[in-house]
């Protein structure tokens, strides 16, 4: 049995965004939806997170850092791309040093359609993420069973 | 004999005990911030879903030094409730606390160098009091070992009032709760990233928050000493100081560990060394 549908620990960063999808994800947070009743913590850190929440295009700045966030975080992990920016470049797409979504960088898990997404979508696209990570357990698990026999 | 079975029934109970008040923290926090909060078993599922993960290694000793730290504060519980002699328990979870600062030092985070930094700041701070109440306990009841101070026909309570107050002040820092959590930042994730804690992930992590939760029931235990003639007093009273903290722990922002040291030692003075003076001349 796996334990990561009652605790899932994001990290949430903050592409080239305009902050409208940030300060929806900070709502989450508040009082009106406290996601921390379904055990969910923004923590920050990415040793300690399970889900990579990303708002906002991926630019030639930022590139590094995201790669960097992804690849430090302890496996199984998934990346949700919130709003349309993380998910296309959005208006952004055009600017000389956009490159697109976050799929231009890392392989993304589920995408939250928005502009900018509401609190309910990334709620919903939080608990549609943690299916795939309950997924990747599984298999992660079967692979090493393959192995050790 | 009694010895061992009174241990593996701390080993067995206490971080059942710790995970469930360290549920009902998060609750009570919740609470007090118009929030709903999580169930009540959620540390639980944090730790069982941290065995599942990964363990991403910077350094291979970091895990030793874990190890250490999680043995040492289960050690020093264990002392406690068997009754053994209470400077010991002092040393050795101050050598838990020890091992805690190496394991952030060992990882070579520039963030965790500061959690540890501080860490050893807290340790500082809170030493004082803390052997004050083992010296205070002493002179009530003329023994350190525990199995008398808690046979004491009165409660220490009486003669230790100051003690008491200095050490519910140290306590905060002890719990890492909010004034003084400067080592490793409980609620606000994002202060210094999370201090000593920043690269340790999966069972490492997990056995922190274990150790915390043995840690927790000690340090309840020892409040439970000023109160040992009525099991009934002296158990609500320490889950009243509990509620305390996490009330303090939401009411109060972090402070500098300038103001930590300086405060610390200056209620350590008022209250316990003044309380100790008044009982050796009285007494």
């Amino acid at each position: 049995m796996s334990y990561f549908k009652k605790s899932p620990w994001l990290i949430h960063y903050d592409g080239s965004s305009c902050n409208g999808c940030d300060i929806e994800v900070l709502a989450c947070l508040t009082p009106l939806y406290d996601i921390e009743r379904f055990g969910i913590i923004n923590t920050g850190n990415p040793k300690h997170a399970d889900i990579f929440l990303i708002t906002g295009s991926v630019n030639e700045q930022n590139k590094e850092v995201i790669q960097n966030i992804y690849s430090q975080m302890p496996d199984p992990k998934v990346v949700i791309a919130v709003g349309i920016c993380a998910a296309s470049g959005g208006v952004f797409a055009d600017c000389y040093n956009v490159m697109g979504g976050v799929d231009k960088l890392i392989p993304v898990d589920v995408y939250v359609p928005g502009c900018a997404a509401r609190p309910e979508a990334i709620i919903d696209g939080v608990v549609k993420g943690l299916d795939v990570l309950e997924q990747k357990y599984s298999q992660k698990n079967n692979t090493d069973k393959k192995e050790n026999a | 004999m009694k010895i061992i079975l009174i241990s593996i029934a701390f080993i067995i109970f206490a971080p059942i005990l710790g995970g469930l008040l360290s549920g009902l923290d998060r609750i009570i926090s919740a609470r007090m911030q118009k929030r709903v909060g999580p169930s009540i078993f959620q540390p639980f599922y944090d730790v069982f879903k941290l065995f599942q993960k990964e363990n991403v290694v910077v350094n291979s000793s970091q895990n030793f030094y874990m190890i250490c730290f999680l043995i040492f504060t289960v050690f020093t519980g264990a002392m406690l409730f068997t009754g053994e002699d209470i400077l010991l328990t002092v040393f050795s979870s101050t050598l838990a606390g020890i091992f805690f600062v190496l394991g952030g030092y060992s990882t070579y985070s520039p963030y965790s160098f500061i959690g540890s930094e501080r860490e050893l700041i807290s340790m500082m701070s809170d030493e004082p009091m803390v052997i004050l109440m083992a010296i205070g306990m002493y002179m009530v009841t003329h023994s350190f070992f525990i199995h008398d101070i808690v046979a004491f026909d009165k409660p220490a309570i009486i003669y230790l009032p100051g003690v008491f107050i200095g050490y519910l002040f140290v306590l905060t820092i002890k719990m890492k709760k909010s004034p003084f959590d400067l080592s490793m930042s409980h609620h606000a994730h994002q202060e210094v990233v999370s201090g000593i804690k920043t690269e340790f992930s999966g069972k490492s992590l997990a056995m922190i928050e274990i150790a915390h939760w043995y840690e927790n029931i000690f340090l309840l235990g020892t409040v439970y000493l000023f109160f040992a003639v009525s099991p009934i007093i002296g158990i609500l009273v320490s889950l009243l100081v509990y509620f305390i903290e996490t009330f303090i722990d939401n009411t109060n922002a972090r402070v500098k560990w300038q103001w930590l040291l300086k405060s610390s030692w200056i209620v350590a003075l008022v209250f316990g060394a003044t309380n100790i003076l008044i009982l050796y001349f009285v007494k």
